[in-house]
């Protein structure tokens, strides 16, 4: 099973990539964009077979290392 | 002062902290690497800098769950002083030793030079021989050295003399010019800043001896 | 899988290969058969440009390379000196300019870390980096992309491996639009009696991989490095390697950790053309043969054929030959620091590089012709005409011109590129960037190593001898300005198209000029790379043989500085100032033009000027020194006057113009500082020894005063100098 996980910082805590992200978008003459914020993909291979087992094994690996709760919000997607 | 020095993979400052420590102590620390699970029993433990596992996925994250970290939580939690510089100072945060998160420099680029802080807090273990408000100078070397935390956490910080050192001028961006904090307890320091490097007038200063003085007269 | 090895040799794939017609039937000569597909590659990156240094060799032959304090010089991964106390100092500086150009983080960053595994593979830790960075004119479209690139890609691996980058020197000029230089020096310090070298020894000793696993990253990048660059060289991104400074920072420990048993016979680290190169010099030099067998090379992608192992240029990888029944010792050591360990073949008595895949061999070739009939060639060179000697002109406004060339791109402070660079790392960094030379403490002992990269390459494409000369005496002056003795060097050859008679002419009369000004200040050549065919449709960028010099202090508290330190002291010029301002910054900045011939380098002057100001450092009689280059005498005093945050009143006579006073690039000078009773003595023993000497003024006040001529404050001053990149870098933003 793969799972696919999103972690990005929550609302609120600023973003200086994200913010030098709209500014750039803005030179280049997109002026459609309102804000960018960036964050992280991270994909994992995994041998577990049931999804319920694999979903509470993720969020355990999201809360325990792959996010910094603190700043950062996480979703799973698992395929 | 038995101190020890504990050694992630990608530390660089390891060495530099231990010829402070060795300087200003006149004992060698012990290092630690960080698949141990048990060091000596140390009267002081020192979190170094660098970029320990190269920054990956964030600064600290990684080492804040090597095999080591479960016995410096313990002793640091039981009240032995920690002092985490820098990658050490992420370290600490990935750990919730300390409250907040160090994020990218505001300005998004490395930066190295000699900083003007203020001293904040003149009482702890670690800042007794400074006094409040005086002006030092001292380093930093970092790219995510951005202070964050909740708004209510930064209030209880500052109203429980929590903040140890404040940059006397925007650096990183960090939340209230925020450069070091302490824990409740007060025997946890966080830094950013790095005094091991201002130890000696060749290097730039000597800013930075008052804070291991500190420490040394404080535990004998 | 295709066999890559059924693809028949056609005349089309060997010019692919970068190689003539004329080459490929040495190949079939040497080899007595046609070449497969797996070894008509490892051919070609042997026989490129940067590893055969087929145009150059025959004239690198003729610099100087020896004295009693070189343990070892070029041939090997870097060369070695003796800084006493048991002690040796390791460099070498190297190129990076094509994978730059292409992707300015990642160019530089590897450009980086292969420069450091050059000094590790010999023992050394690194504990400084130094660059020479040349860039397009500011106005041109990609100049700020690249420099911001380049500068964080240096940082982003240095910094990480926690290897202080204390300098280095950054050109601006339009010769460079469509190829800048990025020139990478290490520093390492080992003990003299445990110098690692790469011949291998040993029938039947293991030869061990280390260190990252091998992917398609690269690969054709020595080629890549000998080809003239063209407009779709920018759609070749994907031969572009990624560092991994951790992995770096990770072999730098375990190397160092396996080299302090005695386990190790040689090894050599895997740089352009990777396991090819590294394998093939490691039993060349020992005289034996390699047989590899290529599945157990650890791989990161899939299927990967015997051509892209042999070829690929992924970063962080070495190769060693191990005495027998340490293989267990030594894999304990990568383990612990989570590296690959992998024993990949053995030392054979067949003189050959035999390559065996899926049981299969895949290739087999005679090691002596790859190294040693690789061709050389004496390709045909036309010396660059002597230029007219010219009067350059006064400026309208001699104070605009002061303001305009220190807060200009050629002279404006550097401070926003190093302070990208952890430049204090490892605690031993006492002189820092801006100086003349950086300077680090050998750790735990008073010698002090000074270090400092220059080149001119106005005066080299003016006048390529002269310009060799002042490249070599220019990196001499800045080390005895600190007042350490100047040792030895290395050098990062860059040039454009060897096969024109006109860049071969610049080539040859720069190294003529080079090897002249060795000799003459016993300062040799201990390590260097060549990199050629640096142009872009037909245009050459400026000779450009950067070096990089290495000294030797011993006592690193009587070292000097630029900064003015106190007020009412004596400036004293050592030296003296002709009318010098043919090809001059000046010349360029702020007229606009590039006429007259350079200033010429009397090397016996150089000496015995250098000498001098030395002894006055080491004697503690000096802690305040600039030497002299670019912009000349007012250049100077304004960093100085900066740098100390205090003024100066001084007079010039008039013997010459004003504006030749303040901007002549004369050579073989240095501006001192010292109380009055102790310069007056100086002025004495200058006078003595045959040293041309002046009296200038005294520092003090808030304000640079050069008689009637120049008045401008420190505040000014400073605010044009630090200003310029700043700006520059925020209007791309």
């Amino acid at each position: 099973m793969k799972a696919k996980i999103h972690v990005t910082l929550k609302n609120g805590v600023l973003d200086p990539q994200g913010k030098a992200i709209e500014h750039a978008l803005g030179t280049l003459g997109f002026d459609g964009v309102d804000a960018a914020r960036q964050g992280k993909y991270i994909e994992l291979d995994l041998t577990e077979t049931d999804k319920a087992k694999a979903q509470a094994a993720v969020e355990e690996m999201c809360k325990k290392l792959l996010a910094n709760t603190v700043i950062e919000n996480y979703s799973i997607e698992l395929e | 002062m038995k101190s020890a020095v504990i050694v992630f993979p990608g530390s660089n400052c390891d060495r530099d902290m231990a010829v402070a420590l060795e300087k200003i102590t006149g004992q060698k620390p012990q290092m630690v690497w960080h698949q141990d699970t048990t060091f000596d029993d140390v009267d002081f433990i020192a979190l170094p800098g660098g970029f320990s596992y190269g920054d990956y996925l964030r600064c600290g994250a990684m080492s804040a769950r090597s095999p080591i970290m479960a016995e410096v939580i313990k002793r640091a939690q039981a009240g032995v002083p920690t002092l985490g510089v820098c990658n050490g100072f992420q370290i600490l945060t990935e750990t919730k030793l300390l409250p907040g998160a160090l994020m990218r420099n505001a300005r998004l680029k490395f930066v190295c030079k000699d900083v003007a802080l203020t001293v904040e807090n003149d009482t702890s273990t670690f800042t007794k021989d400074y006094s409040k408000g005086q002006e030092i100078l001292i380093p930093v070397a970092h790219h995510d050295g951005n202070f964050y935390a909740d708004t209510e956490t930064l209030d209880r910080l500052e109203g429980e003399g929590q903040v140890a050192f404040k940059y006397a001028e925007d650096i990183n961006g960090a939340q209230r010019n925020i450069a070091g904090i302490l824990n409740d307890k007060g025997n946890i320091l966080g830094m950013m800043p790095h005094p091991e490097r201002m130890i000696a007038k060749e290097l730039g200063g000597t800013d930075g001896c008052a804070l291991f003085t500190s420490i040394l007269n404080t535990l004998g | 899988m295709t066999d890559v090895n059924s693809i028949k040799i056609t005349p089309e794939i060997v010019k692919e290969h970068g190689l003539t017609e004329e080459e490929y039937q040495r190949i079939v000569g040497a080899m007595g058969r046609e070449p497969n597909y797996t070894e008509l590659g490892i051919y070609s990156v042997m026989w490129s440009e940067h590893c055969s240094y087929k145009s150059s060799r025959i004239h690198l032959k003729k610099l100087p390379t020896k004295a009693p304090w070189v343990i070892c010089g070029p041939g090997e991964n870097a060369g070695v000196i003796d800084i006493g106390d048991g002690q040796a100092a390791i460099f070498k500086m190297e190129s990076h300019n094509h994978p730059s150009y292409i992707e300015p983080y990642q160019g530089a960053a590897t450009g980086v870390g292969g420069i450091l595994r050059d000094v590790f593979t010999m023992g050394a830790r690194p504990v400084a980096n130094m660059n020479a960075l040349r860039f397009g004119e500011p106005e041109h479209p990609k100049t700020r992309h690249l420099l911001a690139g380049v500068v964080e890609g240096i940082g982003g691996y240095g910094n990480c491996v926690g290897v202080p980058t204390v300098g280095g020197e950054t050109n601006f000029d339009p010769s460079y639009n469509g190829n800048i230089l990025v020139n990478a020096m290490t520093v390492g310090l080992a003990d003299a009696d445990k110098i690692f070298y790469s011949a291998a020894a040993g029938v039947g000793n293991p030869v061990v991989y280390v260190g990252s696993k091998t992917g398609r990253d690269g690969i054709h990048g020595a080629t890549m490095a000998s080809a003239e660059f063209t407009e779709d060289s920018e759609e070749k991104r994907p031969t572009v390697q990624v560092g991994d400074p951790f992995t770096e920072k990770l072999l730098i420990e375990a190397c160092l950790e396996l080299m302090a048993t005695d386990a190790i016979i040689a090894i050599q680290d895997m740089g352009a053309a990777g396991l090819t190169s590294s394998s093939v010099e490691m039993a060349s030099k020992g005289g034996v043969g390699f047989e590899l067998n290529l599945d157990n090379v650890p791989q990161r992608e899939e299927n990967m054929t015997p051509y892209e192992m042999c070829l690929s240029e992924s970063q962080e990888r070495m190769l060693m030959v191990l005495k027998p029944g340490r293989e267990e010792m030594a894999k304990a050591i990568f383990e612990k620091w989570e590296l690959d360990f992998a024993v990949i073949g053995e030392i054979t008595d067949t003189g050959r590089l035999t390559l065996t895949f899926g049981g299969e061999i895949v290739g087999d070739m005679p090691i002596a012709s790859l190294v040693e009939d690789a061709p050389e060639y004496d390709r045909p060179h036309v010396p660059t005409p002597v230029r007219e000697t010219v009067d350059v002109a006064a400026p309208a406004d001699l104070n605009k011109a002061v303001l305009d060339l220190i807060g200009g791109e050629h002279l404006c402070s550097r401070r926003w590129i190093w302070e990208q660079y952890d430049h204090m790392v490892m605690g031993d960094t006492i002189g820092r960037p801006g100086g003349d030379a950086a300077v680090v403490r050998v750790h735990g002992t008073e010698k002090a190593l000074a270090i400092s990269t220059d080149v001119t390459p106005r005066y080299c494409y003016a006048e390529p001898y002269e310009g060799g000369k002042q490249a070599v005496a220019e990196t001499w002056r800045n080390l005895t300005a600190t007042g350490a003795k100047p040792l030895a060097i290395t050098n990062c050859l860059n040039f454009g198209n060897p096969e024109r008679p006109e860049i071969m002419g610049q080539f040859v009369g720069c190294l003529e000029g080079m090897g002249d000004a060795c000799r003459a200040l016993d300062y040799p050549i201990v390590s260097g790379n060549v990199s050629l065919y640096n142009e872009t449709n037909g245009t050459g960028i400026h000779p450009t043989p950067a070096i990089g010099g290495v000294g030797l202090m011993q006592n690193s508290d009587k070292m000097a500085s630029v900064a003015f330190k106190a007020d009412g002291q004596t400036i004293l010029l050592i030296g003296e100032t002709k009318n010098e301002l043919g090809a001059s910054i000046y010349q360029k900045a702020i007229l606009g033009e590039d006429t007259g011939r350079p200033p010429l380098v009397d090397l016996d002057l150089e000496r015995r000027n250098g000498d001098f100001v030395r002894a006055l450092i080491e004697n503690g009689q000096v802690d305040t020194c600039h030497d002299l280059s670019d912009g000349g005498l007012i250049a100077a005093l304004a960093d100085m006057a900066i740098a100390g945050k205090i003024g100066a009143t001084v007079t010039v006579d008039d013997s010459l113009p004003n504006h030749v006073h303040l901007f002549s690039e004369t050579q073989a000078r240095y501006l001192i500082a010292a109380d009055a009773t102790v310069a007056e003595t100086i002025y004495k023993e200058a006078q003595d020894a045959g040293v041309p000497v002046s009296k200038l003024g005294v520092t003090g006040g808030d304000t640079l005063t050069v008689g009637d001529a120049v008045s401008l404050t420190i505040a000014d001053l400073t605010a044009a100098h630090e200003n310029w990149m700043p700006d520059f870098m925020a209007a791309a933003e």
